[in-house]
């Protein structure tokens, strides 16, 4: 993790023995070298990352107000239990939960699944295959809402209605955002549609990445096909399937512009997810400890189920 | 060779099926924007039998000042991206190269704030765009864009900088070189895919975000596109050709960067991460 390692250990052991006003200095010079470097970025994520994490902490325990001058009294965990009897959270919540079991399983297997196919020796075009794949990644956000609700338009002229009427799937053309279960289906199938390329692009890159010496080692032992990928492969991705699985889980957690663009959380909040919730109390109806008091809920969580992850990720190397 | 003709045709049916899934939808909003004076829902067998023309295209161009917002768009992201791809830089090369005390402290502190969704800071962000008068400026959005991403951009580019061979700082340092130099002639040029797939997901994010430009800018003049596709929509609800001739003009300079850069992709696992709004 530290490239100067080696360097270090050094200094570490030289310093351990040099009184505090040597190493004082010593600390400022390096502080004084890598200051011209370091300072800005170091200003930018205080100001505008790290300050405003700490703030909104503060503020899910206040009563805040946003006009200049105005008070904000502090009411304790009052913003925390408002959430518990509030039934748009109860929604949110479980939609939340939803989406991560529905998405994030179909999002690693296809992802694998494909890059898998991508990387088998005879197969041409590869980079063809993973531009086309990686297509909707790269597509607006909106521009794919857009496009989502119009081949999931009501009525038989919308191009799914008309293609499951006439291959005889279904009887009746479906209303589609009409319904609490047929409008998430629509979301699951949008975030499927426009983010799997990511996991197929870092399955590719990790596969590409694994020593074909492996692969004649196995070969020798008699292990080919099946078996090399039960023995070799799936070993070698481990890695990088934990690092997959940390950011499926959070881009599910972080729900977002699919919701806000395609139902805009209706029919009747039935569709609802946190991040959109966080958002509308906050710049809609100007609730700013309770939206910010969901945020701290929502990070909590998130921290939480990656936690045991974390560490893996934090030595990842592979970037 | 490796497996018989028969499981071949599988692979490639399989590859194929997962193609048209992927590219069906966008032909299909292609095709949408041939249609002529489409003022409700077309039916499939229009869409499918229409003839390739130009016509909405000009008629949204030059409708509700969208050639402006294309302008703007591009002023907000090209800041943006030369700025975070800098910063960036600038600070993996401090983490990379120096020694420093609370350097450890620092790093994770800076790894901490990437597991937590920054929906919890887009309040106290705005505040503090308030705070410093840049509401309705670009200023307060690149402020925010820059400085909301640095460390996911410190990330990506601290890996590619560790591969940077030590030895070839040395004459560098012969010739009376310093830490600029070695900056500028060894990290950046020896990192250029790296800055490039940055610049690529910065420009991406800035030119798509939405939400964070719709807090901060005010003024109809100054939209970006996302949000006057956002209003266009609203206005021309069920002209789907327009509508998708106005997303197409929109998506398009993403779309033409991408795929003439995209066989010198890096493989990066902070797609997201590059910008966080």
């Amino acid at each position: 993790m530290d490239p100067n390692l080696n360097h270090n250990d050094s200094d570490v052991i030289l310093s351990t023995k040099k009184p505090f006003s040597e190493r004082f200095k010593k600390g400022a010079k390096q502080w004084l070298d890598v200051s011209p470097f370091l300072l800005i970025g170091l200003a930018g994520a205080s100001i505008f990352v790290i300050y405003p994490l700490i703030k909104g902490i503060v503020m899910s325990f206040q009563d805040y107000n946003i006009i200049p001058g105005a008070e904000s009294p502090f009411v304790g965990l009052e913003n925390y239990k408002k959430a518990f009897s509030d039934p748009a959270f109860a929604y949110a919540v479980r939609n939340t939960f939803l989406n991560t079991v529905v998405t994030v399983p179909i999002n690693w297997f296809l992802g694998l699944f494909f890059a898998v196919l991508i990387n088998i020796q005879f197969v041409k075009y590869k980079i063809t295959f993973r531009t086309l794949y990686y297509l909707p990644i790269i597509t607006s956000w909106i521009v794919v809402a857009f496009l989502f609700r119009y081949l999931f338009a009501d009525g038989e002229d919308g191009l799914i209605n008309f293609l499951l009427v006439n291959l005889g799937l279904v009887d009746e053309p479906i209303s589609w955002l009409q319904n609490q279960w047929t409008a998430m289906i629509v979301i699951w199938l949008f975030h499927i549609w426009k983010t799997v390329g990511w996991t197929v692009v870092i399955y590719l890159a990790a596969l590409q990445g694994i020593p074909k010496n492996l692969y004649e080692a196995a070969a020798i032992d008699g292990a080919s096909g099946i078996k090399a990928f039960r023995f070799v492969t799936i070993p070698m991705l481990r890695p990088i399937t934990a690092f997959v699985i940390i950011n499926l889980i959070m881009g599910a957690f972080n729900f977002f512009p699919q919701v806000y663009f395609i139902t805009n959380g209706g029919p009747m909040g039935q569709t609802e997810v946190l991040q959109s919730m966080i958002y509308k109390q906050a710049f809609s109806n100007f609730n700013f400890g309770y939206s910010s008091a969901l945020g701290v809920m929502m990070g909590l969580t998130i921290f939480l189920i990656t936690l045991t992850q974390q560490k893996k990720l934090s030595n990842q190397k592979f970037m | 060779m490796n497996g018989n003709v028969f499981s071949k045709l599988i692979v490639y049916l399989f590859l194929i099926l997962g193609v048209l899934v992927f590219i069906t939808p966008f032909i299909y909003m292609v095709m949408t924007t041939f249609i002529n004076g489409a003022y409700s829902l077309p039916k499939p067998q229009e869409v499918f039998t229409a003839v390739p023309n130009l016509e909405n295209y000009e008629i949204v161009w030059n409708k509700n000042s969208f050639f402006r917002y294309f302008l703007n768009s591009l002023l907000v992201a090209g800041v943006a991206t030369i700025g975070s791809v800098f910063l960036g830089a600038l600070t993996a090369y401090a983490f990379v190269r120096f020694t420093f005390p609370g350097k450890e402290l620092l790093f994770r502190i800076f790894l901490f704030t990437m597991m937590i969704p920054l929906v919890l800071a887009i309040v106290p962000q705005f505040t503090v765009i308030k705070n410093l008068g840049l509401v309705n400026t670009y200023w307060g959005l690149w402020l925010l864009y820059i400085g909301g991403g640095v460390v996911g951009s410190t990330f990506f580019l601290r890996g590619f900088f560790e591969t940077v061979p030590k030895e070839l700082e040395e004459s560098i340092l012969m010739d009376g070189g310093g830490n600029w130099t070695i900056f500028r002639r060894i990290y950046l040029p020896l990192s250029k895919p790296a800055l490039g797939t940055m610049a690529i997901f910065s420009f991406s994010g800035t030119w798509d975000e939405y939400f964070v430009a719709l807090t901060i800018i005010k003024d109809e003049a100054m939209r970006t596109l996302p949000i006057a596709l956002m209003m266009f929509q609203g206005k021309y609800a069920s002209n789907w050709s327009w509508i998708f001739a106005a997303s197409l003009i929109a998506i398009l300079p993403v779309i033409i960067i991408y795929i003439i850069f995209q066989k010198k992709f890096v493989q990066s696992g902070h797609s997201e991460g590059a910008v966080k709004g």
